[in-house]
């Protein structure tokens, strides 16, 4: 049971009819992190998928930014409940960097500088669902918001898209990232309100 | 130096008192990661959203999560070997012969 | 809410007259949750600056933070007879419990309020413990409290409050305006061979500055308690 306080706005929000249930429109950035903002000399980032039988593709900066880009726009959802449309990045897609990547594992680790981890469906990647960005609208993505690197999957909760990602581990089953063990959803589509375990 | 987090354990006091009995924010946590105790009130926390990630002060390895989500919590604690927690004098347990 | 009386231009101290309340400890603080009309909600915490009599009241003293979502409207829009959501009193590490040992209070800005609750329950029990306040502010208007600390180092024996100014000193000042620094903690706070209890409450850049200061100093670590605001000084 709560008290209504008259007069309480709270931050500047807005409902729309296109949002996931329960989400409200924001016009900022807001930056949510649960550890110190790692800072990654471009020279020393990599990114590396490591299959199930512990093979290893890698790229480093210069090899992420000479394979094929894309622009892209899409709508995120923040479990947190803010949802911002028609935001800009510049990337590379997942099919792409897995074009070489043969593996019959159905999910994926996804890992960060800094230790932050996330489970994905390894579908929910593919298929132009999912990239490694390094550009926000139009500027170097800052490292507060993931730069250099940072996996965006629209489709899923905000906190799917890992900031400074650094690699996709394949797995055989679905295993718990850093917020999955903690009680947030294994899946989290906005859609279906999948916020927490259970949901 | 350790920079970017905002808070400290004091700020969980309000979430644990409502799970615990007794108030957390003064027990003493070991760090898996280096083995470090500290208050739980001086662990550095990232947070409030999506969650609170109390840190170790000594090594920055995450010691405590806590999630709130309406009308359950979860608390994560493998980043703790042990939280030590001091009870009233007269509930002196029986310990070994 | 029963009353709010303005203690700066930009904090308001926020009487609120709670039913049950269990009575609480100098240096805890509760948390306020604000509900708007189509159920978005915020919480945050606010130390409790009045120290506890049976039958009293708890207050709150609140700076508004610039685009502050909660601050402000606790501030400017909450009116007497209103109810409020809290949930406390919380916290048991940030507590000063009478000790006999002497104690410094380090307060950067609204970090004061904790420390005050001290000072205040100190006064209410005659207490005797050497008592010393370091409160930076940034201007001499945005003082908490600046009547009552002058009157109670008047009246309560054995306190002392030193103020340091961070942008714009009184006129009659001997310091420039700048940050607490070794000297400013050297001077005015207790040797580290009188093992005082320490205290240290602000914006969260401002207790890490200050508490390195004081371990370098050679303050023990583990007489050092701290809360941290949130923010940067
Ligand atoms: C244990 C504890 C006790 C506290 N006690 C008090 C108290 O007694 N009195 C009091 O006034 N505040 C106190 N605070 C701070 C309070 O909880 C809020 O953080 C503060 O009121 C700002 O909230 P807001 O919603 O107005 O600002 P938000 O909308 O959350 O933030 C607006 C902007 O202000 C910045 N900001 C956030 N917090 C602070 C801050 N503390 N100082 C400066 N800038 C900030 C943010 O980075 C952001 O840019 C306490 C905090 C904690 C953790
Ligand atoms: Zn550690």
């Amino acid at each position: 049971m709560s008290i209504i306080s008259p007069g309480f706005g709270g931050r500047r929000r807005s409902s729309a009819p296109d949002l996931p249930p329960g989400q409200y429109l924001t016009h900022d950035f807001p930056v949510l992190s649960a550890g110190p903002t790692p800072r990654i000399p471009l020279e020393r980032w990599s990114f590396t998928i490591t299959d199930e039988t512990g093979a290893r593709t890698s790229w480093s900066w210069d090899e992420l930014n000479a394979l094929p880009q894309e622009d892209f726009t899409v709508d995120i959802h923040c479990v947190t409940k803010w949802s911002k449309l028609g935001t800009t990045w510049r990337g590379v897609s997942l099919d792409t960097l897995f074009e070489n990547v043969e593996s019959t594992a159905d999910f994926t680790m996804v890992h960060s500088y800094g230790g932050y981890t996330t489970n994905v469906p390894l579908e929910d990647l593919l298929d132009g669902k999912a990239w490694i960005a390094h550009t926000f609208d139009g500027e170097p993505l800052h490292p507060e918001h993931g730069g250099p690197a940072r996996l965006v999957v629209p489709a899923l909760y905000f906190w799917k898209s890992a900031k400074w990602v650094n690699g996709i581990e394949m797995l055989q089953q679905d295993e718990p990232g850093f917020w999955e063990e903690a009680g947030y959803h294994m899946y989290g589509d906005p859609w279906r309100e999948q916020r927490y375990q259970g949901d | 130096m350790t920079t970017g987090f905002e808070l400290d354990g004091n700020a969980m006091a309000g979430d644990l008192r409502e799970i615990f009995a007794v108030d957390l924010t003064e027990a003493v946590a070991t760090c898996a990661g280096c083995g470090r105790p500290s208050a739980v009130a001086a662990l550095l926390v990232w947070g409030p959203a999506p969650g609170l990630v109390a840190r170790c002060p000594g090594c920055e390895d995450v010691v405590l999560r806590l999630v709130r989500a309406p009308g359950r919590a979860w608390l994560d604690v493998r980043g703790a070997v042990s939280l030590r927690i001091a009870l009233p004098e007269e509930s002196v347990a029986e310990g070994p012969a | 809410m029963t009353e709010a009386r303005w203690e700066t231009p930009s904090a308001r101290t926020l009487v609120l007259d709670v039913p049950q309340w269990p009575g609480h400890l100098p240096g805890q603080h509760i948390d306020v949750r604000l509900t708007a009309p189509d159920g978005y909600s915020a919480q945050r915490s606010y130390s409790i600056a009045s120290a506890w009599r049976d039958g009293g009241t708890v207050e709150l003293t609140i700076q508004r933070v610039a685009d502050g979502e909660v601050s402000s409207y606790l501030t400017d829009v909450l009116e007497p007879g209103q109810q409020l959501e809290l949930r406390g009193p919380v916290g048991g590490w940030f507590v000063w419990r009478g000790a006999p040992a002497p104690v410094l209070l380090v307060a950067g800005g609204s970090g004061v309020v904790p420390l005050m609750a001290m000072i205040r329950a100190r006064g209410d029990a005659r207490g005797r413990q050497p008592f010393r306040l370091i409160y930076s502010v940034r201007a001499p208007q945005d003082t908490l409290y600046a009547t009552e600390l002058a009157r109670r180092v008047r009246d309560d024996p054995g306190l002392d409050v030193h103020l340091a100014y961070t942008r714009k000193t009184p006129d009659d000042w001997l310091e420039p305006p700048g940050r607490i620094g070794v000297a400013t903690l050297n001077t005015h706070g207790w040797p580290p061979d009188f093992a005082p209890d320490v205290f240290v409450c602000g914006p969260t850049s401002f207790v890490e500055a200050t508490a390195d200061i004081l371990v370098a100093l050679g303050h023990d670590a583990s007489r050092i308690r701290t809360e941290r605001f949130g923010g940067t000084a």
